[in-house]
């Protein structure tokens, strides 16, 4: 973005108003559509937040449980940042942008524990589930923390396992069971807020992520306990404002929660 | 071996149902989809714009950059590992030289018109449905194109000649051939031609003459859905 829109922008949300006319705490419209790979993936869903677009889909493997953690199958979250979505990204290696939006997924789906790994045991010491998240943003108009979290949970919820031949050790992807993944009820929801001079935004578009100051994206269970976070941006925050923004994405949790 | 019905119970001669649709990915300056059965395509064009490296430019016309991918979960058996292949770098090449015949980029020397195509679903098909789905986002981007391309697979399974095969049809235990093709609708030209299976050369002329005729649908198709962005009926 040119620098003389990054002032017009900033002096806007001086005065508290967004280019697209939203409130400050207001989410762009959300809309899920689940299977959306169903031929292909074992889950999948497309998730919208206004413009942007998200598609996550879920294959199931079998593989060697973690020496640590013998009884435990895991998640395994990873994103692309394709340049199909954004003039901005490019080909090649995953960017440092699409890693830590890969791990700030995971963590909140990890740490939440809306999984329980060690029902993905099928042999102790030997033979697991693994889950395999892939996330592909398809069209950046911001917040693809946000959208990409729901997709990834839309995905996990509508998983069912593909069919496993114990005998031959081979899982048959053509055969889907009616099996879904073993989910827990305390289902967490990340929502991210950026700072922008003394203004405090939610679900903000790629221009408004481009002036931001400081971004903390904060995964929240139904249980209001706080399970992951990660804060972003060159600039700091104070205690104050943390807490401030934490109140904001408390708030926003229950209305990003109804669309899944 | 005979093939006497086809396992979807499609005539030999007719294609899945499609969908197109222009304008897809906002950010893009020009997108569209394309499905064909279960084989869905997106494709986005950027450009023209500055190429980088420097050495890659040519100072007589832009370049054109072709990259297809499947999402990693969009395979029919195992995950598939994210980033490059041989297989996905020579379908990148094949799609290029199926889109240059129609495309005038000598307006814009030392520029690259970057297209990404990504499969987020597949059931055969996927080069072709990339190609069909590329020449409409390419067109969307309004860019000088001399006439769309469309694609389809044509070939033989057992005894038949068919066109627009699926998985279950080039796995076909009594022998397939598979023969992706891309055809330029107004003068009936090929520009994508590929061959894997078992065929006679009479087989051959009957697949090619099948796919030029099927093409056409889907070219009246990429056109519908060019003039419901464009509305290029109206007055």
């Amino acid at each position: 973005m040119i620098g003389i829109n990054k002032q017009y922008v900033k002096s806007l949300l001086k005065e508290q108003i967004r280019q697209d006319g939203r409130k400050p705490d207001e989410f762009r419209e959300i809309k899920i559509e689940y299977n959306v790979s169903e031929k292909s993936a074992d889950g999948s869903a497309k998730v919208k937040l206004g413009d942007t677009e998200v598609i996550a889909g879920v294959k199931l493997e079998v593989g060697e449980p973690f020496p640590d953690n013998p009884d435990k199958g895991t998640i395994i979250v990873n994103s692309e940042l394709l340049p199909l979505a954004s003039p901005d990204f490019e080909l090649g290696p995953p960017s440092i942008g699409s890693i830590e939006l890969s791990r700030v997924v995971d963590r909140a789906l990890r740490e939440s524990k809306i999984l329980d790994f060690k029902k993905l045991c099928i042999k102790e010491g030997e033979k697991v589930w693994l889950v395999f998240i892939d996330i592909y943003p398809i069209n950046n108009a911001g917040n693809l923390f946000d959208a990409c979290f729901l997709a990834a949970l839309a995905a996990l919820k509508s998983t069912r396992f593909p069919k496993y031949d114990e005998k031959n050790e081979r899982i048959i992807y053509e055969e889907r069971t009616s099996k879904k993944l073993p989910l827990e009820k305390n289902t967490p929801i990340e929502c991210t807020v950026i700072k922008v001079g003394d203004t405090f935004l939610v679900d903000p578009t790629n221009e408004e992520e481009e002036v931001m100051d400081a971004r903390l994206t904060i995964g929240i269970l139904e249980d209001k306990k706080i399970c992951a976070m990660q804060k972003g941006g060159d600039n700091s925050l104070s205690i104050e404002e943390i807490l401030k923004m934490v109140d904001i994405a408390a708030k926003k949790i229950d209305h990003i929660r109804k669309a899944i | 071996m005979k093939y006497t019905k086809r396992f979807d119970k499609r005539k030999f001669d007719q294609l899945r149902e499609m969908e197109a649709k222009v304008g897809v990915v906002k950010r893009a300056d020009g997108s569209a989809l394309f499905r064909i059965g279960k084989t869905i395509a997106i494709a986005a064009v950027y450009g023209p714009r500055a190429l980088h490296p420097s050495h890659l430019r040519n100072p007589e016309k832009g370049i054109l950059r072709c990259n297809y991918n499947m999402m990693s979960f969009s395979g029919s058996g195992e995950r598939i590992r994210p980033g490059p292949s041989r297989r996905s770098k020579e379908i990148n090449l094949i799609i290029q030289k199926a889109l240059l015949p129609v495309l005038d980029l000598s307006p814009f020397p030392n520029t690259v018109v970057d297209i990404f195509i990504e499969l987020t679903q597949t059931d055969s098909g996927t080069r072709c449905a990339g190609i069909t789905a590329a020449a409409l986002a390419l067109a969307d981007s309004g860019l000088p194109m001399t006439d769309l391309v469309a694609s389809v697979s044509v070939g033989t399974v057992g005894d038949k000649v068919v066109v627009d095969l699926t998985k279950e049809e080039e796995d076909f235990e009594g022998g397939a051939t598979d023969i992706p093709v891309a055809i330029t609708p107004r003068n009936g030209k090929i520009t994508l031609l590929q061959l894997d299976g078992n065929i006679t050369k009479e087989d051959l002329k009957k697949a090619l003459e099948l796919a030029k005729k099927t093409c056409k649908e889907i070219h009246t198709l990429q056109v519908k859905a060019l003039k419901e962005k464009y509305g290029g009926d109206k007055k």
